[in-house]
Parts: C-alpha cells; structure tokens; sequence
C-alpha cells in the first residue's frame, strides 16, 4: 500500500493531495499538464518536503511531519526516472548503472547488473558514453540505473516525454516487461491515456493540485471526470479479461469477459493470457432486440444501468454485462427513438477490428508482497 | 640552459615557477569551498564576503601587501601568533610570496570556478541523490568532476597570473634574491642597474614566453577535459 497524503504550497500553486493505492502494482498519476503531478512525485522521492502531511510506503513512514520523521532522498530507496534521463556525463554507461548498485546496502541486493542489462536490452551498450546514445537508450540506461539501486519503489515521471512516437514503441515493451517481471510497485506520471491504459493498474486523477478521483483503472474510465479529461474521442470501458480461444487464421481471439465472451483481433498472446481491452464508446451500437445479418461479430446481451449527457451534446450509455460495464455513446435523437431507461435490456454490439486489446499481466497479483 | 640564461635569471624563473604553484595549492581549496558557498550556499553577509573575495581586484597590489603585512609581520595578530605557537615567520620569506601571490589571484580562481558550478545540472545532483548519495559522496562523485574544466582553467590562470605577481609580493615579500626575487622582481631590479638592459629585455621575453605558453596549455587543458566530461 502506498499512502499518500500532502500539503504543499509554492509561490503561484497548491498541492493537497491524499491517495491510498494498492501495491505492487502501477499507480499512474494522470492529468493534465501543471495538475501537479511532478511536484506529488518529488514529495515522494523525498527532493521536495511537505508543507504538511505524511507518507508511507507498506510498513515504512517515509513521511510525517506531525512525528518529525523526513527520511532524506538518498536514504529512501525510491528510484526516480525523470523526464530527462539525466544521466552522469562523465561516466560510461556501465559507470551509471554501477553508480546506484553500488550505494545500495548488500542485503538489498534483488536484482542484479545481468538481469537489469539484459531486461532492458543494454548488453551492447556498456562501454557508450551517454552522448553516444539514441533518446530512447538513454532512458531505457536512466531505467536501469534507477532499478539497480535497488528500489522499493520506483518512480517514473512521463519518460516517454521526450522522445517521439516511434522511440516511445521503442521503450513501452520494456515498461510492461518491468511490470510483469519485477515486484517493484511504481508510480507512472503521464499526460497520455494511451501509456496509463498499457500500463497502469490503478488510477490516480489530478486536477489543479487535488486528487479528484482514484481507484482501479477499469472504475476510473467510468469516471466523467477522467472522461471529461480524455476527450469524447477516447471515451471507452475497459475491460479485463482472459483469453478462451485463439483463431489464426483470422488473426482474432475469443476473450472471456464477465458473463460474455468477445471476439477481439488479437494475435501475439496465448490461450489463458490475461488481457486488457478497450472498447471506445464511440465503437458501440446499441440495439434493444438481437439483431441478424449484420457483420459486426460481437452483440453482447446486458442491461442498462445509466445514461447521462457526456458533456459534448452527446448521450454516454452504461451497459451493464454481467460483471463489467461497457459504455456506448449515442445521440441524443437514438436515445429518444429507443425509448432507453436504466433497466432496460439491449444489445452492445461491437467491432472485433475496432476493439484494442494487449497481453495485461502483473506480478504479484495475489502472490507474494515484498 | 646555463648558456642561454645567467645563474640569477635561472634562480629568478625558477623562484616564479615555485611561488606560483605554492600559491595555486594552497588556495585551489579555499577557491573551490568560497565558490561553493557563494554560489550553494545562502547566509547572511553573502554580498560582503562575495566583496571581500574580490577585494584585490580592485585595491592597489602594494596596499594588499602592506595589508599583509600588518596581519602577519611579527607584531600582526596572525604573524604574532605564529611566531609564539610554530616559530614562524612568513614575511621575506618565499612562503610569504606565494601567500601575496594567492591573495591577489584568488578572485581569479574563484570567479573561473563559480562560472562553472554554475553550469553544473542540478538535476544530475538530485538523480546521485535518489541513487543513494550523501552530500560529500555527491560532491566528490556528480559536482567536482563536472566543475572540473573551471577549476583547472582557475588553476591556471591563477599560476599564469601568479608567475607575474609584483606589487604585493615585493611589499610583503621583499626583493631578495634567491628567495624572493621572482622573474618581475628582477626584470625591476635589473632595469634599475646600469647596463642592466639586455638582461631586463631577456627577462621580459622570458616572461612572454611564460604566459603564452600558460595561456595554451590552459586552453588545451580544458579542451581534454571538455571531451573526457562528453561536453
């Protein structure tokens, strides 16, 4: 459990921020740029002190101004990956990633130079100076490093910021490995919905220095809030799931989600694999009777649970499906044509092609706790 | 080399060669800590000790010897002391030149220096910082080897600067040959002497030679440097 609960006033800002988020686990912080997100992670690290308030990471106080306890940064054991890699000039690539392992107590010792160099795909690179590298090296080398010290928690703050789309391709892949191979909670800032929604397992909505709403991502993307952050356009459930079947030769996969099942395009995973998938409200139909001879592949039975105005003059339906909810947005004109009450059973039909979907897996999900 | 030059003039280059390194060790530290404070560090009296750094900038290099003197001649507070605890006395001795001499070129060094802890990233600081490095750690592994190129270019600016000192050595130091008399002592002290003027042009030349070639070697310095830091 990380728990966070802060006060801080800066010249022309203020933060006040409480959250309580379960770990291990990916805690995005998410909002829109100066919500104050990077201040909230600098409390964390222990660079910036509280005004007021404390902080505490399972059985460790990191924080709390009433008892008079301020663990220094460098005796934190958080890692810190900033929005620039901010990596030592004067040392190799090897002598950065030696700089935090070899601070780091024996006893701390979890994870080792091999595993890190070869998780994150380094082994080529140890002897480059930091100039020698690409954008995306040197975050995945800043990552490294940052692991290396053998964190308790690590902190990421939008390192994909500075690099362009195909770098950020170039290092998601490594995040999502760090999540499922490693037990380190982490906190990942990010103004891309896009990034919490590969990554994230709990949501944390800033909004002008305040914690508005926090919970698990799936809950969260019910949220108007959050959806009034993200935009009409990328208004959507998501939904987790497994995978039941797998169909090459069409390139899709029959995903068990709740009570239903859909049918997903959906190819580098296998049988059993967890997943996660977003159905944009936009993407579905509802229809109040089953419905034939279409091409759509997924007609889901559910009942509608609510219907409110999605604040851009169109209508957003909750449709419930047994377990999970799906949103559908529709005009105001189809509402009224369909005569639709909450309660009322209808049809959610869905794309196959037009639902994402990617391999969700995270350790330590019922297993064990550092 | 004995036939180039007389057993005086080698006596003379080498006596500037050793006042200025004595002067640049002995207040490379002090630089490097009153950079750190002036720039790091915010206490009362900031502007005045920042003043008082850069005093011998400004005052004549003869009322800076005469200051020194007053402060460690044998009847000084700093001198009387030393006298009674170590039997020392630092007047007219070549350890009194380099003193003068580091007094008049500490603003140099420390000014060098300040401009490039000014240029050192914080940010790499806080990143030492959540790897686990304390303060003195962090300083001697992220913020030293960064600010390396200005403490060396201070180093030897200050060596250069320091080989011509004249004013406040000859006051606090004197003018004796063989234990004073540095390379613009005796360029003084020979364009005084009848016939003295072609060893005066020698050492002018001398001299020349000197800064120019500090002035390179400062610049090649910081250039190796610049490249070993990947600036």
């Amino acid at each position: 459990m990380l728990e966070v609960s802060v006060l801080k006033q800066r010249a022309a800002f203020s933060l006040s921020a409480s959250f309580a988020a379960p770990t291990p686990g990916v805690i995005a912080l998410f909002g829109r740029s100066g919500s104050g997100k990077t201040t909230l992670v600098n409390l964390i690290s222990g660079l910036l002190p509280p005004d007021s308030g404390h902080i505490r990471l399972d059985e460790t106080v990191l924080t709390d101004t009433r008892a008079g306890v301020a663990v220094p940064a460098e005796q934190r054991r958080i890692g810190y990956v900033f929005q620039e890699p901010r990596l030592f000039p004067h040392m190799t690539v090897a002598g950065n990633l030696r700089y935090g392992e070899r601070r780091a107590a024996a006893s701390a010792r979890v994870i080792s130079f091999e595993e890190v160099t070869a998780l994150l795909g380094l082994g080529a690179l140890l002897e480059r100076r930091p100039r020698q590298l690409s954008g995306g090296e040197r975050q995945r080398v800043a990552l490294a490093r940052a692991l290396l010290s053998q964190p308790r928690l690590l902190l990421l703050d939008e390192p994909l910021a500075s690099l362009d789309v195909a770098r950020r391709e170039e290092v998601l892949p490594y995040l999502e490995a760090l999540r499922e191979r490693l037990s380190i909670p982490i906190v990942y800032v990010s103004h891309q919905f896009e990034e919490v929604l590969r990554l994230a397992t709990h949501l944390v909505l800033l909004e002008a220095g305040h914690v508005v709403a926090h919970g698990a991502v799936d809950e969260m993307c019910l949220q108007p809030r959050l959806q009034a952050i993200v935009g009409p356009d990328l208004v959507g459930a998501v939904l987790e799931g497994v995978v039941a079947r797998l169909d090459p030769p069409h390139g899709s996969a029959e995903v068990t989600v709740g009570r239903g099942t859909l049918l997903v395009s959906l190819t580098d995973v296998e049988p059993g694999a967890h997943v996660r998938l977003q159905l944009l409200a936009r993407d579905v139909i509802l229809a109040t009777q089953p419905v034939q001879g279409l091409s759509v592949r997924n007609a889901i039975a559910g009942t509608v649970s609510a219907i409110r105005d999605d604040g851009y003059g169109a209508i957003l339906v909750s449709v419930d499906i047994g377990g999970a909810v799906v949103l559908a947005r529709i005009t105001p004109s189809a509402l009224h044509a369909l005569d639709l009450k909450p309660g009322d059973a209808v049809w959610a039909l869905v794309k196959a092609a037009s639902t994402r979907g990617h391999a969700f897996r995270l350790t330590g999900a019922g297993g064990k706790v550092r | 080399m004995s036939g180039v030059l007389s057993a005086a003039e080698i006596d003379a280059l080498r006596l500037s060669l050793e006042v200025a390194a004595r002067s640049v060790g002995f207040s490379l530290p002090l630089a490097v800590l009153a950079a750190w404070l002036l720039t790091r560090v915010r206490f009362p009296g900031r502007m005045l000790f920042d003043a008082f750094v850069h005093l011998p900038l400004v005052l004549p290099p003869v009322a800076v010897g005469y200051l020194l003197l007053l402060l460690f001649g044998v009847r000084g507070p700093v001198g009387g002391w030393l006298r009674a605890h170590f039997g020392i006395a630092v007047p007219f001795t070549t350890a009194g030149a380099a003193l003068a001499t580091a007094v008049m070129t500490f603003p140099l060094m420390v000014r060098a220096i300040r401009l490039s802890l000014d240029g050192v990233d914080r940010g790499l600081e806080e990143a030492a910082r959540t790897l686990g490095a304390a303060g003195p750690d962090r300083f001697i592994s992220i913020t030293l080897p960064l600010m390396l190129p200005g403490v060396l270019a201070g180093a030897v600016t200050a060596f250069a600067a320091g080989l011509g000192e004249f004013g406040a050595v000859i006051t606090f130091a004197g003018n004796v040959p063989g234990v004073t008399r540095t390379l613009p002592l005796a360029l003084y002290t020979a364009m005084q002497l009848p016939g003295g003027e072609r060893m005066a042009l020698r050492l002018a030349i001398l001299s020349f030679a000197l800064g120019v070639l500090g002035l390179l070697a400062s610049e090649l310095l910081v250039r190796r440097v610049r490249r070993y830091l990947g600036n």
